[in-house]
């Protein structure tokens, strides 16, 4: 069992070790989707929910398979439940929200395979965090997600008027502003504690 | 036959270099960055998704006409964590220090877009024999690419390789490439180089296209 207050676990999540910058969980969508800030809020707020759910889900399958002492079955159980929740966010924003749908795409199915939100399952598992807890831990995540993501999608806007080399266009430079953001993020560390 | 002799062993190359998941098509980036902060972490991540790529890609083209297509993914994904399963136990079994220092990234090899992404395009499609080059290649390509960045990573950020010095004392070491940082950069000059390389293979090609015709 983990001892953490939910403050330091929410803050730890979201700026310490965010999510994308220090554990580089969620990086396809981090690059996919974060060229339009208004997709990016979007995508976002769509990861979080599903992280809340899943963590949730993956609490109490956790309780089920330590009951019947199965621990191998973790990571299959968990990516089937993740698998499910996403469908369902997926039908969910089909129906009431069209537009929203349409521009996110491919991203919104590939959110199943999204590293951050099996990764937030995992850890929150390995932790022994309880059920309040593993809430605080997915809320945290989901904020550090999204954080990132728009922080990202604002520096991609205007680094579309910079002129750019035409060598490092598209991905290269978009890693060298993952790596700036994720240096600047170094400087939450020690807050929290 | 003679034709098709020559396609598989592209089947294998083109995993290497054209098609190589890391650096050209951009998939499973997550452990490609996470941990490649020393060499040996690379090179053990690097083999395990292989072994993964290979027993699925075997599996997937296997049971390929019996899987019914609605089902496929879930399928596949299941087929994925089993093996997934099996490596995470496998790593322990060898060395715990190492399983430690991956941690749960073992584990999210599930969600690597590359395997998801073979089985699907690929080995769903594909002969047994063809989906083994294809998996085996892929593999050496994204275990190549991880060792890159990890090698990098290493000399500079700790002045050693494999966890044997092999820079002088006097170097002062780039901290900032063990970092989470350091990853992205390594990557993002690695991107530059293979895609100078690209550029002046399609221009070469374009002067001997020009010199011909």
């Amino acid at each position: 069992m983990s001892d953490a207050s939910n403050w330091t676990i929410f803050v730890n999540a979201a700026l310490i070790n965010n999510f994308v910058l220090a554990y580089f969980l969620g990086i396809c969508p981090f690059f996919g989707v974060s060229s339009k800030l208004e997709t990016a809020v979007r995508m976002g707020g769509a990861v979080s929910f599903v992280m809340l759910v899943a963590s949730v889900c993956a609490y109490s399958i956790n309780l089920v398979l330590e009951a019947i002492n199965a621990p191998h079955l973790r990571i299959i159980s968990y990516i089937l439940v993740i698998a499910s929740t996403v469908q369902l966010v997926e039908m969910l924003i089909r129906k009431l929200s069209p537009a929203t749908f349409r521009a996110m795409g491919i991203y919104l199915p590939l959110i199943t395979t999204n590293c951050a939100i099996l990764g937030l399952a995992l850890f929150q598992t390995n932790r022994g965090y309880n059920l309040v807890q593993a809430v605080v831990f997915a809320l945290g995540a989901g904020a550090g997600f999204a954080l990132a993501l728009v922080l990202m999608a604002g520096v991609r806007e205007k680094l579309d008027l910079a002129s750019v080399p035409d060598l490092a266009k598209g991905t290269a430079v978009a890693m060298v502003v993952a790596g700036i953001l994720s240096m600047s993020f170094m400087g939450f560390a020690g807050l929290g504690r | 036959m003679a034709i098709k002799d020559v396609s598989s062993t592209d089947e294998f190359v083109k995993g290497l270099w054209r098609e190589n998941p890391v650096f050209a098509q951009v998939l499973g980036m997550c452990p490609a960055l996470a941990v490649s902060n020393t060499a040996i972490n690379a090179l053990t991540m690097g083999l395990a998704t292989t072994f993964v790529l290979l027993m699925s890609g075997l599996s997937v083209s296997t049971l390929r006409n019996f899987i019914p297509r609605e089902a496929r993914i879930v399928s596949f994904i299941s087929i994925i964590a089993t093996f997934v399963t099996a490596v995470d136990y496998l790593i322990q079994a060898i060395s715990l220090e190492l399983h430690r220092s991956l941690g749960a990234f073992i584990a999210l090899i599930v969600v690597n877009c590359l395997i998801l992404g073979r089985a699907e395009a690929f080995a769903s499609k594909n002969t047994l024999g063809r989906s083994v080059l294809d998996a085996l290649g892929m593999g050496a390509g994204f275990t190549c690419a991880l060792l890159s960045i990890g090698v990098v990573r290493e000399v500079l950020g700790s002045g050693s390789l494999f966890g044997m010095p092999v820079l002088p004392d006097t170097f002062q070491t780039w901290t900032v490439m063990v970092l989470p940082s350091g990853g992205f950069f390594a990557m993002a000059v690695w991107l530059l180089v293979v895609n100078r390389i690209k550029e002046r293979q399609a221009e070469a090609e374009k002067l001997a296209q020009e010199a011909t015709s």
